[in-house]
């Protein structure tokens, strides 16, 4: 499974969300919804599934899907 | 004017089917399926069985809700339903919910403590604080209602459910609101619940034969039976319901509300303080004892609460005793905490509407010390009820009792 794949499928199980509405620039807040717990949690997941910890300032930079998985690839995530 | 019933009980996830489960006798009483109880003193519980949470709420609400909140979230779009309510834009303000619960959301800290000490703080749920709080079952039935008039959680132990509903017909009554969603509500069958009551040595460890565990007034009672329930009513204002040609199942008369001031857990002997209560709820309701045709007892099955509220009723209700069927329907639902006033005011306004008087089960031998009265023992009995008394007295001494009675136009 890619990373993108797999962090789509997080995202569709967190927020409730289809695969058809998680294209790469969605926004978490004004396309899926999303509230900022349910971002804090879905950072929550990520990080026990990917193993790594995202400081709030690196999560404040969140927006979109595409911005989780550049995030995710800076921090050496296959 | 009641308009509306919805109920999730041990012994049907309905009206219908808890009311039939109730007239038949049936116990919703069996072993402990929702956690690990090997370790633990007691092994049987009263759980909801055979219930589908994907009706009432999504998979992402499942998984953020505790328990309790789901339970209120199904009961409470049943009770809407019966109702045939829509709450239009305009008339949002003048609607409201009050929803008890006795502990909130206890198995969601349980959780989280457990994620504590497995992954450290950072691994706690940002809706740990709205999944625990014992007032957002009424927070999201009215999220879902759009009811923005009054909202409240009354936490008084095991009256939480009566103080719901006698506060909500209190909000109509002083034209805070012309219709309460009003019930209560629990779901704590968990390790630290089950535990906790068994320190106290309050529940029965019948386990070998969990149907008879929950036996109220019988002699050979060892203690209560945790169960999970929700029983919420519809209340409206009498023209409210007149204008838009509801079904009227019928109406609160009187509430009564006292304390104890005793002790932390235990009645005072002769239980004055429920005996002063059941006098307020008569008092307000401009009756006498001669008016009270049956009483939902709180008859927990603990030894202490069925002897000193039986002495209570005496007390109150004197010679008319010999006329007035008593029986405990927690022998067949087991003790919803919080949810047990919700769904006993639920069975009250059946009575009344179907001329039955549920039974108490396993009553093979009436404590004595309890006196004479006429529990409806194992069978229900057909009785033309006008007036039901519900009684319910939470630890804390926070006791409450309504009476509800038929609609005479």
């Amino acid at each position: 499974m890619t990373l993108e794949v797999k962090v789509i499928e997080l995202i569709m199980e967190q927020l409730g969300v289809t695969r058809e509405e998680c294209v790469p620039e969605a926004s978490f807040v004004d396309d899926l919804g999303a509230d900022s717990l349910d971002i804090v949690e879905l950072i929550m997941e990520m990080e026990e599934n990917f193993g790594i910890q995202i400081s709030d300032d690196e999560l404040d930079k969140i927006r979109t899907i595409q911005d989780v998985i550049d995030f995710l690839k800076t921090k050496g995530v296959k | 004017m009641i308009t509306g019933l919805g109920a999730l009980t041990p012994i049907g996830n309905s009206v219908g089917e808890a009311w039939e489960g109730v007239c038949s006798g049936r116990s919703g009483i069996g072993p402990i399926t929702k956690f690990d109880c090997s370790a633990h003193e007691t092994k049987i519980a009263g759980e909801i069985k055979n219930f589908d949470p994907l009706v009432h709420v999504n998979k992402k609400e499942l998984r953020r809700y505790d328990d309790f909140i789901v339970y209120a979230l199904a009961t409470a779009d049943m009770a809407m339903n019966d109702a045939v309510l829509n709450i239009a834009n305009d008339q949002a303000e003048r609607a409201g919910v009050i929803i008890g619960s006795a502990i909130g959301g206890l198995p969601t800290l349980e959780k989280e403590k457990e994620n504590i000490l497995r992954a450290g703080p950072r691994r706690i749920s940002p809706f740990a604080i709205p999944a625990a709080l014992a007032n957002l079952a009424a927070g999201h039935v009215s999220i879902r209602y759009q009811l923005k008039g009054p909202i409240n959680c009354p936490v008084t132990a095991c009256a939480s459910g009566t103080y719901a509903i006698g506060d909500a017909f209190r909000m109509i009554a002083w034209d805070y609101a012309d219709v309460m969603v009003a019930g209560g509500v629990e779901a704590v069958v968990c390790p630290l619940a089950v535990g906790a009551f068994n320190a106290m040595r309050a529940l029965s460890t019948r386990n070998d034969d969990p149907e008879k565990a929950s036996r109220p007034f019988d002699a050979d009672r060892d203690g209560f039976v945790l169960s999970e329930g929700c029983g919420i009513l519809i209340l409206e204002e009498y023209h409210h319901a007149l204008k838009r040609g509801a079904k009227v199942y019928g109406e609160i008369a009187g509430y009564g509300i006292t304390s104890d001031a005793f002790h932390m857990a235990a009645p005072p002997p002769g239980h004055e303080g429920a005996a002063r209560c059941m006098t307020a709820a008569l008092r307000d309701a401009a009756m006498l004892p001669a008016d009270i045709d049956y009483i939902n007892a709180h008859g927990t099955s603990t030894p202490i609460n069925d002897i000193y509220e039986a002495q209570a009723i005496h007390n109150v209700f004197g010679d008319q005793v010999s006329r007035i069927l008593v029986s405990s329907t927690k022998s067949m639902t087991g003790h919803m905490l919080g949810g047990a006033g919700g769904v006993e005011a639920v069975f009250a306004v059946k009575a009344i509407e179907e001329g039955i008087v549920p039974p108490t089960i396993n009553l093979n031998q009436p404590d004595p010390a309890a006196g004479e009265l006429d529990f409806v023992p194992n069978i229900a009995r057909k009785k033309d009820v006008r007036t039901v008394m519900s009684n319910t007295f939470g630890f804390g001494g926070a006791n409450a009792v309504l009476i509800l009675k038929k609609f005479q136009p």
